[in-house]
């Protein structure tokens, strides 16, 4: 298990990040979000749950429980990565799927000034693993 | 003399920019370069005032845009010293014109057991058209590998290249590892085996002159946009004995001499390759990347390049946790950092307004001889990049490794 959507909710990394000033404490904060993020076990870093459009190696891993709460896990070997990984968890992580489908994810990241990392451009696989997190619980 | 480099950069407009609060320091060159303002007036001025089809209509505009569409071949052809301008064959890049010689040379004239020389160092461009005329003819691909040092190994050349050999095709320059291939010397070992060569030269013309006729290759390639034109404008250089026998490869208009429903006849060279309307704009404003290159010292900025890239490799050497790949000569030097991966040193780069590429660089199996599953991150210089560059990027570098 990992802290993000149950002990670090949303509201939590918005703290964080309010109290980061300049980009040096934000992406340092990425970076220590990212050590908080568990490593995912090897039989799950497969084919099957690896996210493409990735410059670096990812992965998600999602889980439905019998209450209908959703889990998710990912990973990255790139660090900053992770880091925004562990932000989008805290986000969607422990949640239903109207809470997830109802969640902004634009908002969330332009209030935390990492608006740009979510651009499809952007070759870090972050805007496909929130789209593949919304589609898997559709 | 030394080139008045901040002057120059008056030039490129885009230089001029700040990134994430800081002012640019654009380090992708090899990924494409930057736009001189010429370049710029010339896609301009040809969109404004004489915008028209080629080679078709009758009226003034068309004829003026004709005129100015094949004086860019002729300038081009002098660029590289092509015998004649029907030799220069527009396409849309490097990739388009290696697929060119793949379908049209390739399908038609290799066979099952013919052997296509490629190198480790290739770029996907220069591999992918090889492998599906290998699956389609039966014709067989061969790697020239590498030394230790990440060079071609020519030695495991000369053994690979033999009378099997059809068709050697190797890039200049490599985009990945800044690598300046001996191709002069395999061009000789394709040519004593009466083997096609073709030359990627993607990576080379923004930085060194390029003479076709005496590297004495069949076919040379490359990209406008690599070289301060446009992209979607590209080269394809051939010898006019296999422009002649090949075949056209994708066919339409502009290419015809004549068409009924029971039978088509092609033009000439060029037109025979170039079907549809072309890029007008984009061959007038890779004519004036030409001319704009002509008239500066390129010996000169070859060896204001040359020590920008020896600052850079001094610098990186003074980093103990910092490893050059290969040994890097012409445009890009490739490197890793123990424990800190390329995408996140490129994302803190980036957050200091230095642009810097990052990941295989289309060539997944150059990454996988040398054992680099993250890849690496890559710095590219062009004329325009200054010794503060260098100095930004070594600094940045060094601000971005206290974050691990």
């Amino acid at each position: 298990m990992h802290p993000f959507g149950t002990t670090l909710t949303d509201t939590d990394i918005r703290t964080l990040f309010e109290a980061a000033h300049g980009w040096e404490a934000r992406y340092k904060e990425l970076i220590k979000l990212a050590k908080q993020l568990p490593p995912l076990a090897t039989e799950h870093r497969i084919e099957a749950n690896a996210i493409h459009g990735c410059e670096s190696q990812a992965w998600l891993v999602s889980v439905q429980d019998k209450e209908g709460i959703w889990q998710f896990h990912c990973d990255s070997d790139a660090r900053i990565v992770k880091g925004l990984m562990a932000v989008v968890l805290a986000a969607l992580s422990n949640k239903t799927t109207e809470q997830i489908q109802a969640f902004d994810m634009d908002a969330y990241f332009a209030e935390l000034q990492l608006l740009s990392h979510l651009s499809p451009s952007r070759g870090n696989g972050l805007r496909a693993v929130v789209d593949s997190i919304k589609q898997s619980c559709k | 003399m030394a080139p008045d480099i901040p002057n120059l950069r008056r030039d490129f407009p885009t230089l001029a920019q700040i990134v994430n609060g800081h002012p640019l320091v654009y380090l992708d060159n090899a990924a494409t370069t930057q736009k001189p303002q010429p370049v710029l007036d010339a896609l301009n001025h040809y969109y404004r005032d004489t915008n028209a089809n080629v080679h078709r209509a009758s009226h003034a505009l068309s004829g003026q845009a004709t005129r100015a569409f094949e004086a860019a071949r002729g300038k081009v052809a002098r660029f590289i010293n092509a015998p004649a301008p029907e030799q220069v064959i527009w396409t849309r890049g490097t990739t388009e014109a290696i697929n060119l010689v793949a379908y049209s040379f390739g399908m038609h004239h290799l066979q099952a057991g013919d052997e296509i020389v490629l190198s480790t160092l290739e770029h996907h461009a220069n591999i992918v058209p090889w492998q599906q005329v290998a699956a389609a003819t039966g014709a067989v691909i061969r790697v020239i590998p590498l030394t230790a040092d990440a060079d071609l190994d020519l030695d495991a050349a000369a053994r690979l290249i033999c009378s099997r050999t059809r068709l050697l095709a190797v890039g200049q320059v490599s985009n990945a590892l800044g690598v300046i291939n001996p191709v002069k010397q395999l061009i000789a070992m394709a040519k004593a085996v009466g083997a096609v060569v073709l030359i990627d030269g993607a990576q080379a013309v923004g930085h060194m002159p390029v003479d076709v006729q005496s590297l004495d290759c069949d076919f040379y390639v490359f990209s406008g946009h690599k070289m301060f034109a446009p992209t979607g404008i590209g080269v394809l250089y051939g010898k006019r004995e296999w422009l002649e026998k090949m075949p056209p490869w994708q066919t339409g208009g502009e290419m015809i001499k004549s068409v009924s429903f029971e039978h088509t006849t092609f033009g000439e060279l060029p037109f025979k390759f170039e079907a549809g309307t072309p890029n007008i704009a984009g061959a007038i404003a890779l004519g004036a990347a030409v001319d704009y290159l002509s008239g500066l010292d390129r010996a000169a900025l070859a060896r204001h390049e040359h020590k920008l890239l020896q600052q850079l490799l001094t610098g990186l050497a003074a980093m103990p946790d910092v490893q050059v790949i290969g040994r890097p000569q012409a445009g890009s030097v490739s490197f890793t950092i123990d424990e800190v991966h390329p995408q996140d040193l490129a994302t803190l780069l980036d957050m200091q307004g230095i642009a810097v590429r990052t990941g295989h660089h289309c060539a997944m199996p150059l990454m996988q001889a040398l054992g680099l599953d993250q890849g690496t991150i890559r710095a590219s210089v062009a004329f325009y990049n200054t010794e503060q560059d260098i100095a930004a990027l070594l600094a940045g570098i060094h601000k971005a490794r206290e974050f691990f």
